[in-house]
């Protein structure tokens, strides 16, 4: 009787492992982990403000990360997602300050600039053949440099357009639940991970995404057109870092041309905490989404905890190594 | 009766390679036509045309009596042409269902994919397989057996009127191999022509209607499967002649044995395997691709685990765990993949032979000694008659000969005594063919035991002292070579379970 249940449990064991599961629940598990640990270190970390704090730190890099997946899953890599977040944010700028279109032009401005430099880099990728770190580091410098180019290396204020700030800032749930007030910029986060969460589970998009990661030729011999494929899923990656772009610039209810630069990184770390395969084929949105939040977490609970901030970026990088050897021995174990 | 295919004149190059000379094939309407041939013959290449993955370079190719060039594999499914391909090629991260339908998944607006219809449609065609598997099943965690059969699944999936199978049963057991078989019967009454590549003799007399031979990628014969007896047609795929510039076999029968290996296995590559090799002799492998041979290699090296048996060296036993160990105990590896394994192209000559061995060119301060380099790279050039300008050419500017000759060089001066040669003059041109063997030839007169692992019998016959043959991870028999002939190590080739008992008597 015993031996029947241990063999049941160790089957279901296997199965979530083999789901890539596992890697989900020891990340939510470290999750939960770190906050009950920092609440008991410091009576100020477990605020309704500290909360609201980390998830807004968490809305930037998250919906970056959100973006960074989509390409990652499909075997590839995105170096040019911080400074594009930039661009789209100097584009929304141009439009609205420079020019004085209105709002919502503005805000499709931005996304389709993203959607645009998304399209260039698949087009670099899948048809002319140019390996992902390099079209995107590519483009990362080009990007960096025309942003600086064309706002004139000034931050560009949206202070001629009303209603900006509340992007990010402004809270619809806390109009309709004023003991909730969370700002805007973390339902967007939200938003965009349950849509993208759907695409990639959904849609024949989502499904090539994986397919592509998992045997790129298998799926070509299969009669797909896998480079239309690839610049698609390029495309929806770099409209989503559109909309990070206006989460920040609505933020800082500016567009800073220096900044940028670094956020790739941290967005790729998020991912990669959050269980997805930098060889493709697996990943999933919610394990990014906890992958940006332990890192935000961590941060917080640090700054709380008065931890010197070069100090903070070391525990970040060890943090990144300890999840992706975690990987490695779950994998190893299986085979 | 209209051929459903025809292919007539069929050219195809490769770099370096005429892979096809004037090829024909036809493929009637509910008949199985079996495409044989020795490995390289051009069977994968020619079916690669007719499925559209290759484009040809000359010749003709009727579907249904009209002129067709399938451009890509969408274009040959559109003309009813299915492929099974030889390696698998599905999406290990994805479902079954998800593999089977990649490209046809049933959609809903908006680009939404309908899940329920996907499974349910993909669950009716493994009944039609009689296949007992969920279709919401992750593809990696199945056998390979299991995801042949997702394989041939997604390829019943497109209807095809044609359906290529390359080599499908390779990794299939006795009772799935009936149910292909079955499957293959239903498709036959259906009208479908089925295209069968197979190493497996008696697959071919089971389900065979008619067999086309193809040797070094020219059109041999095309015969009735019922009246040509498997000797008959062993023959036609073999048909060279033999080199007669066979040297003297030397007498190493009273030699220490300086390599044995016993009762060596891992999974169901490698059964059961014990020989061994004594100082001074060539013992040569033959065997079909897959057979196991490189995987039994690989284990002697420390490449792979294995899961039982022993491996005893000059007569002690060693416990091989790593490639290191193994190169402690005097065993070195030429793999068939030189570029890959074996050279750093991009560096010299010199730095290549040296680098096996750093460590003796480098003083107390880690700091390497050039001279000393220098003066043993220009001695194995000169040993081995290695043809390059000087030591610092680069390795990639030489022919494939003379950079098998550096790899060689390499694992001399590791003092390497016992040498295993994988596939050693793969992509070397007849000229410096010989070379190698001769060089191969010293090195056994050396008092070295060398191991030749070669997919072409012309070779191995040339070569070998005693041949070693393996068929699906079996060791099926040990001939001198003098009795060696290409007729009985193809029938030891073949040798599969299911034939075992049949030939027992011809090659005993």
């Amino acid at each position: 009787m015993t031996a029947t249940i241990n063999t049941n449990t160790q089957g279901t064991l296997a199965k979530l492992a083999a789901g890539g599961a596992f890697q989900k629940i020891l990340a939510f598990a470290s999750l939960v982990i770190l906050l009950i640990g920092f609440s008991i270190a410091s009576p100020n970390f477990m605020q309704t403000s500290n909360m609201i704090a980390i998830l807004q730190a968490t809305s930037v890099n998250g919906v970056l990360a959100i973006a960074a997946t989509l390409v990652i899953i499909t075997g590839g890599i995105d170096l040019s997602v911080g400074t594009l977040m930039t661009f789209t944010a100097v584009m929304t700028g141009v439009v609205l300050t420079n020019i004085g279109m209105p709002l919502p032009i503005g805000v499709l401005a931005g996304i389709a600039t993203g959607a645009f430099c998304g399209f260039l880099s698949g087009t670099f990728v899948a048809r002319m053949k140019i390996p992902p770190f390099i079209a995107t580091l590519g483009m990362m410098l080009i990007l960096k440099g025309l942003s600086l180019v064309i706002s004139g290396t000034r931050p560009i204020y949206f202070n001629d357009t009303p209603g900006f700030d509340l992007i990010s800032r402004g809270s619809l749930i806390g109009e309709v639940f004023p003991a909730l007030p969370i700002p805007n910029g973390v339902l967007i986060l939200f938003l965009v991970a349950g849509a993208t969460s759907y695409i990639l589970s959904r849609t024949v998009l989502g499904r090539y995404c994986f397919a592509l990661g998992s045997n790129e030729e298998a799926v070509r011999l299969s009669g797909v057109n896998t480079n239309n494929w690839k610049i698609a899923i390029y495309t929806l990656s770099g409209a989503i870092v559109g909309i990070a772009g206006l989460i920040i610039a609505s933020r800082l209810n500016s567009a800073q041309p220096a900044l940028g630069l670094g956020y790739e990184l941290e967005a790729i770390a998020a991912v990669v905490i959050g269980g997805t395969s930098l060889s493709g084929g697996r990943g999933t949105i919610l394990g990014t989404l906890i992958g940006a939040l332990i890192m935000a977490v961590l941060l917080n609970g640090l700054r709380i905890l008065s931890v010197a901030q070069e100090w903070q970026t070391v525990v970040t990088g060890a943090i990144i190594i300890l999840a992706v050897y975690a990987d490695t021995v779950r994998r190893r174990k299986q085979s | 009766m209209t051929n459903l295919v025809e292919m007539k004149g069929i050219e195809k190059r490769f770099p370096g390679v005429h892979a096809l000379k004037d090829v024909q094939f036809d493929l009637r309407p509910g008949e199985v036509h079996a495409l044989m041939g020795e490995n390289g013959a051009g069977k994968s290449t020619l079916m690669k045309i007719m499925s559209g993955i290759y484009a040809r370079d000359g010749g003709e190719m009727l579907v249904d009596g009209k002129p067709a060039a399938p451009d890509g594999p969408r274009a040959a499914q559109d003309l009813g042409i299915g492929i099974i391909h030889q390696e698998l090629s599905l999406m290990n991260d994805l479902t079954a269902a998800q593999n089977v339908l990649i490209g046809r998944e049933p959609r809903r607006r908006f680009g939404r994919l309908d899940e329920a219809a996907l499974n349910a449609q993909t669950a009716e065609i493994f009944a039609s397989l009689n296949l007992k598997m969920d279709p919401r099943t992750q593809v990696s965690t199945q056998t390979i057996a299991r995801q042949q059969l997702i394989e041939i699944a997604k390829a019943l999936s497109y209807s095809p009127r044609v359906l290529i199978m390359d080599e499908p049963t390779a990794a299939l057991n006795d009772t799935e191999i009936n149910e292909l078989f079955k499957v293959i019967d239903k498709l036959k009454n259906d009208g479908v022509g089925i295209v069968y590549i197979s190493h497996r003799m008696d697959e071919i007399k089971r389900i065979a209607d008619r067999v086309t031979i193809l040797r070094d990628g020219a059109y041999i014969d095309t015969v009735q499967a019922a009246d040509t007896p498997l000797s008959t047609i062993i023959q036609l795929m073999v048909g060279r002649e033999v080199t007669q510039d066979t040297p003297d076999i030397p007498d190493t029968s009273q030699s220490p044995v300086a390599l044995e290996v016993r009762n060596l296995s891992r999974g169901s590559e490698v059964r059961d395997v014990s020989f061994n090799v004594r100082k001074g002799e060539i013992l040569g492998f033959a065997g079909l691709m897959g057979a196991g041979r490189t995987e039994v290699a690989r284990i002697i090296f420390g490449a792979d685990p294995r899961d039982s048996g022993e491996i005893l060296v000059h007569e002690q036993p060693v416990n091989i765990r790593t490639p290191h160990t193994a190169v402690q105990a005097g065993i070195g590896y030429l793999s068939e993949d030189r570029k890959h394994f074996g050279l750093a192209v991009d560096m010299t000559v010199r730095a290549n032979i040296a680098m096996a061995d750093l460590g003796r060119f480098a003083g107390r301060s880690g700091v390497l000694n050039e001279t000393a380099m220098e003066r043993v790279a220009l001695e194995y050039i000169d040993r081995l008659g290695i043809r390059t300008p000087s030591d610092m050419q680069e390795v990639r500017f030489l022919s494939g000969g003379n950079q098998q000759k550096v790899v060689i060089a390499k694992w001399l001066l590791r003092d390497c005594d016992i040498l295993i040669f994988d596939e050693p003059t793969r992509g070397i041109d007849i000229g410096a063919k010989s070379e190698i063997y001769a060089l191969l030839e010293d090195l056994a007169a050396q008092g070295r035991a060398i191991i030749v692992i070669s997919s072409e019998l012309p070779e191995i016959l040339r070569l070998s002292h005693r041949i070693a043959v393996m068929c699906e991870g079996r060791l099926t028999g040990i001939v001198p070579r003098e009795e060696a002939t290409q007729e009985n190590i193809m029938k030891l080739a073949t040798q599969t379970d299911g034939l075992a008992e049949q030939t027992e008597e011809t090659t005993q």
